[in-house]
């Protein structure tokens, strides 16, 4: 919302420079966004005098000016045709910048003759189209002054956002009024014309549409003459951004911004038959004002003739009926429409209008008298003609609302101790009927307030939210309790042991396209109104964002990308935290190479569930390959705690790979974070180390490539209860192919220390397990 | 006398002379083996008369301690110089650059969101979270914005063809329906920050359609503005570890809460830049939007606003890191950009906590 500091002061009665208004605006809530002045660039353009026009004795389109900006004679080079001696003009002296040609001037000999300023056209000060000459003021112009000031352009312009409770503030009054109760000045009375309608209106008037349209009050104006609208007029609405385009439809654009009122004026001579407020029919259309065709449907208000729609009601009039220059006999619209029903159909067409964003916040409903009385003053001041009277079709929901309010509930909600009086002045200033009881009566206006709270807020407002004193939150007794969830703790633990273990933490989109999704099966979710393609499908992994992002970074020449993240996975009935990785690493450096391949991914994935959930749980996972199908078949598995996956490892498919366009190996994994439980440190055993030495016994089994590993470990550490660990120390083939697996046994005792005897039985019965598992010791 | 004195002269050159170990075995062999010449020596005392043995004993008893230690110190001698040989043997060039362990990094949000929790703790709030794809209910009705409200217009919503029952699903567009997931759920009085991925149809710089929230909600009795303007300067002078930090409230709307307030953060300028903080702001910047919760909420989440109340904030959590971090432009953080990642990213231990500072 757009508005000049005399605009406001046409309804606030105040000394206030811009920069006051501007500050209580902010802090009223009308939130300013901008101030300008259009006589900031136009400063140092001054008015002046032509003295004498020679001929230029090198050119002959160029004059040879004396000019009288205020201080004598200056001679300044001139090609308007209409300079002349005795034109009172603009002068731009060296230094000053022309917003229309881009140019500072400077002292410079044109042809010869040297020139020391410009006198401008009015293209050049962008004050208008005008290019076939300088600028023609009046023969009394002063001479020497500036040239912004005398013209009245010296006028602020304020930006103010409004929030979408505040309609009332969508007219320049309702800001003037929050400006005089937030001190700043006096509103004035509103100056409402007493219009004599001649007889009855030449066109019929009615609403077959009370719910869209309750109330349709208009009148006739005849032999009207419109045209190009009053200086005054065509200023102040091009200063808020708004074109200026014939005095009748300037009208109803200015009361739109003054009051809040917005308005349609017909051509009577395009209507035939009754106006009437109706639902649309199917199969209606209508060209409206900005040029384009609307489908309507029934659930849509319109104002239609007996031929056809005229108007999308209170969103924007029809092409057809619009005044234009001819124009003699008019029909002004003031109607009230349902809030609900504006939005509805505005969201509908997708089209947004100044008086949609009024409608849809709610107009005032008892100002339909008197909006329709100012703006019919106007067409008869401006444009003449012959007023009918007015015709009111329906009745506008003016029911007065009532809060009983209680002015302790201002300390008590808002923190701030205002006196009772200084409350019921603030709010009456506002607009707000006090009784001595303390109803409150709601203005017609403010169609937000219907609550204690909200008058609260009022009173807030303008009393200073900064005045509000700070007060400290009460600490809860007793000792602090932890406050993160273990779900959090699982988060936050499990991304620090990814950092430390060379994983970058990214954040990558929940949303992936549908060509991203499909080698995981798809999403459950798509967005019915995507922002792009790409963006498209809830992920139902991590891994095709963290792989896009592997690949742009191998793009960019990383050799080593090594990246987390951690996020949801969204499932058809639950979103699942979820932490996924990829290692995609040339084997380069002398340091601690990275074993590449299904390997690394193991060890990630089991390192951090150790961090999570303790190594115990991690030593107690169980593997099952292969794991999901967008990973390598043969190189990939399923960590899982009994019979519940927790997370998946292993070298990516080819085919994903080569679709994402990484073009170098990668391994990954996910873990499925809300099923790893979180290892509490606080409770820890007796300590007990047995004083017994354990036992280390090394063993070389060979086991067939179908035989799992897995399988010799388990049986392994189940072949005799004081079997404490088994570690694999080495991996090679035989020439058959066969796996040769070397591993330490320690044998931990128990009650006394192993005879050569008890050794030897359990060493045949690890051999013995191990046999069931497949393997044979190696000769 | 002097046979003893020669022969021990003699024994002391030949072990200083041998060379390596088993030169020296042989002296000490000859010396003070069973049949060694100190060994005969001594067997030489056992015959001897008393007078003899008190004038000779010492001497040749001197003559075994000086050869031992002599043996001794050579052995120790050729030890040194045999280590000192396989050391200079082993010696390598230890300049060879193996470079750094591969060094991950947590990202800005994660850190951001790990300072928060910590500030938050220590005001006794707990961190709550909830569905991101939400239905309509709690992400705008409950919220006091009822279909056709403009501000549910003005939350660029995307939505699912969904519906879970009777309800249109949508991606949540703001962190606010934890607000009211959290009353359902738990009887007051309630301190909780949710932080968490929020999403709205919007894309430029300074808007991406996937960005990260955190809400803030009390509710107890007897609370009202000036608590939530306490707690909000307490967490943002935290947040930026200033103690000149100056906030200032401004009547805003938001349908959720009545009276509202969005909350700009004063800045001075200092080299061209914007500093936040310093008790003489140069100008403000909007950080977060809050309130008092509006009665309609407290009662659609059960809770009579006679007896409760309670206040509730919201801010842009990449906002807060690019202000106090230095980064400019929103899409980096979702690019996984190795290099913005290497820049911008936390080490693993760099936690934040209370007593070593939220900065880490």
């Amino acid at each position: 919302m757009k508005f000049s500091l005399s605009w406001l002061k046409d309804h606030l009665d105040t000394q206030a420079d811009a920069a006051t208004v501007a500050e209580a605006l902010t802090r009223v809530g009308l939130e300013v966004e901008g101030v300008s002045n259009a006589a900031d660039a136009l400063a140092p353009f001054t008015i002046a005098r032509v003295l004498t026009a020679e001929r230029h004795p090198q050119a002959d389109k160029l004059q040879v000016l004396s000019v009288d900006a205020g201080n004598g004679p200056m001679q300044v080079v001139c090609g308007a045709p209409n300079a002349r001696a005795g034109l009172v003009g603009i002068f731009g002296p060296p230094g000053a910048y022309v917003p229309g040609l881009d140019v500072t001037l400077k002292v410079a000999a044109i042809r010869g003759v040297e020139s020391n300023g410009m006198m401008c056209s009015a293209r050049e000060l962008q004050l208008g189209e005008g290019h076939d000459g300088i600028v023609e003021l009046p023969g009394d112009a002063p001479v020497g002054v500036a040239y912004a000031q005398w013209a009245g352009l010296d006028d602020p312009v304020f930006d103010v956002s409004i929030t979408p409770n505040r309609q009332d503030c969508m007219g320049v009054r309702g800001i003037a009024r929050d400006l005089a109760a937030a001190g700043l000045g006096t509103l004035k009375p509103l100056a409402v014309p007493s219009i004599a309608g001649e007889g009855a209106a030449a066109v019929a008037i009615r609403t077959d549409d009370p719910e869209g349209c309750p109330a349709f009050y208009g009148r006739t104006v005849a032999g009207v003459a419109n045209g190009p609208s009053p200086d005054w007029l065509r200023r102040r609405l091009e200063a808020v951004d708004q074109r200026s385009i014939s005095a009748l439809v300037d009208i109803t654009n200015y009361v739109m911004i003054d009051l809040g009122r917005p308005l349609h004026v017909y051509d009577m001579a395009k209507l035939s038959g009754a106006l009437v407020a109706r639902r649309a029919r199917d199969g209606e259309s209508v060209e409206a004002l900005n040029g384009k065709t609307y489908a309507l449907t029934p659930a849509m208000t319109v104002i239609a003739d007996d031929v056809g729609v005229h108007d999308i009601g209170g969103i924007m009039g029809g092409e057809h009926s619009g005044v234009v220059d001819a124009t003699t006999d008019i029909v002004i619209e003031c109607a009230y429409f349902d809030p609900a029903a504006i939005a509805r159909t505005g969201q509908a067409l997708g089209l947004t209008s100044d008086a949609r964003q009024r409608f849809e916040r709610g107009v005032d409903p008892a100002f339909l008298d008197d909006g329709l009385a100012i703006a019919t003053g106007l067409v008869l001041d401006l444009c003449g003609g012959r007023p009918s009277e007015v015709i009111r079709a329906g009745a506008p929901p003016v029911t007065p609302r009532t809060v009983a309010f209680d002015p302790a509930r201002t300390p008590a909600l808002g923190g701030i101790d205002v006196p009772a009086d200084r409350q019921r002045a603030i709010l009456e200033s506002l607009g707000f009927g006090v009784g001595g009881d303390w109803t409150v009566t709601v203005p017609s206006w403010r169609r937000d307030v219907d609550g204690t709270a909200d008058l609260v807020e009022e009173v807030v407002r303008i009393a200073g939210l900064d005045s509000v004193p700070s007060t400290p939150l009460a600490r809860a007794e007793g000792v602090a309790k932890p406050t993160a969830s273990d779900a959090q703790l699982v988060e936050r633990r499990i991304r620090r042991a990814a950092a430390a273990r060379g994983l970058h933490e990214a954040v990558t989109w929940s949303f992936i396209s549908e060509e991203e999704a499909r080698p995981f099966g798809g999403g459950a979710w798509t967005l019915a109104n995507p922002i792009s393609e790409s963006l498209k499908v809830m992920r139902p992994s991590l891994l095709p964002g963290l792989v896009a992002a592997a690949q742009r970074n191998r793009a960019r020449g990383e050799d080593a990308v090594r990246l987390f993240e951690i996020g949801r996975r969204y499932a058809a009935d639950a979103e699942h935290p979820t932490l996924g990785f990829v290692r995609s690493v040339d084997e380069v450096g002398l340091g601690g190479r990275e074993p590449g391949g299904w390997a690394a991914a193991k060890a990630d994935a089991l390192a951090l569930i150790a961090a999570v959930s303790g190594r115990d749980l991690a030593q107690r996972l169980r593997v099952e390959a292969p794991a999901s199908p967008w990973y390598h078949p043969g190189r990939s598995g399923v960590l899982k705690l009994g019979a519940r996956p927790v997370a998946e490892f292993g070298e990516l498919h080819p085919e994903l790979l080569r679709a994402a366009g990484l073009r170098h190996a990668a391994c990954a994994g996910e873990l499925f974070l809300d099923a790893l439980t979180l290892r509490r440190a606080g409770k820890k055993p007796a300590y007990a180390p047995n004083p017994l030495q354990p036992v280390k016994r090394d063993f070389a089994f060979v086991l067939p490539e179908d035989k799992p590993a897995a399988q010799l470990d388990l049986a392994i550490r189940k072949a005799d209860k004081l079997v404490e660990d088994v570690t694999f120390f080495d991996l090679f083939r035989l020439p058959s192919g066969e796996r040769s697996l070397a591993l330490r046994v320690t044998l931990q005792p128990a009650q006394a220390s192993f005879t050569d005897a008890e050794l030897k039985a359990i060493s045949d019965r690890i051999v013995a397990a191990a046999e069931k598992a497949g393997a044979s010791l190696r000769g | 006398m002097t046979d003893i004195a020669t022969l021990q002269g003699e024994l002391l050159a030949a072990i200083a002379a041998a060379a390596a170990p088993d030169a020296l075995e042989a002296q000490r062999v000859h010396a003070l083996g069973k049949q060694g010449v100190v060994t005969g020596l001594l067997k030489t005392l056992g015959a001897m008369s008393a007078d003899e043995r008190q004038a000779e004993g010492p001497r040749i008893h001197g003559l075994r301690e000086a050869v031992t230690a002599a043996i001794a110190e050579r052995k120790a001698a050729l030890d040194r110089a045999a280590l000192d040989a396989r050391l200079a043997a082993e010696r390598e060039d230890v300049t060879l650059p193996y470079g750094l362990p591969a060094a991950g990094s947590v990202h800005p949000v994660s850190q951001v969101m790990d300072e928060l929790a910590e500030i938050f703790a220590d005001l006794g709030f707990a961190v709550a979270t909830g569905p991101e794809i939400e239905d309509d209910w709690h992400n705008f009705t409950a919220l006091n914005i009822p279909e056709l409200h403009p501000a549910r217009a003005m939350h660029d919503t995307f939505y699912f063809p969904d519906e879970r029952e009777g309800r249109k699903m949508l991606l949540r567009t703001h962190t606010s329906p934890v607000q009211i997931r959290t009353m359902l759920n738990q009887p007051p009085p309630i301190r909780i920050i949710a932080p968490g991925r929020t999403y709205r149809s919007d894309s430029d710089a300074t808007h991406t359609p996937m960005f990260h929230q955190v809400e803030g909600l009390v509710i107890d009795r007897g609370i009202h503005m000036g608590h939530l303007k306490w707690t909000l300067e307490t967490f943002v002078r935290a947040f930026f570890e200033r103690d000149d930090i100056v906030l200032r409230m401004r009547p805003s709307y938001f349908p959720f809460t009545e009276p509202s307030a969005e909350v700009d953060v004063g800045y001075t300028r200092k080299d061209g830049k914007r500093i936040i903080g310093g008790g003489e702001p140069d100008g403000w910047m909007e950080i977060l939007g809050s309130g008092m919760v509006h009665p309609k909420v407290l009662a659609a989440c059960g809770l009579d606003p006679e007896e409760w109340s309670g206040f509730a904030f919201g801010c842009g959590i990449d906002r807060l890191a690019m202000l106090k971090y230095g980064m400019d432009d929103l899409r980096a953080f979702f690019d996984g950009d190795l290099r913005w990642l290497r820049t911008y990213g936390f080490a693993s231990l760099d936690v934040p906590t209370l007593s070593g500072g939220i900065s880490a």
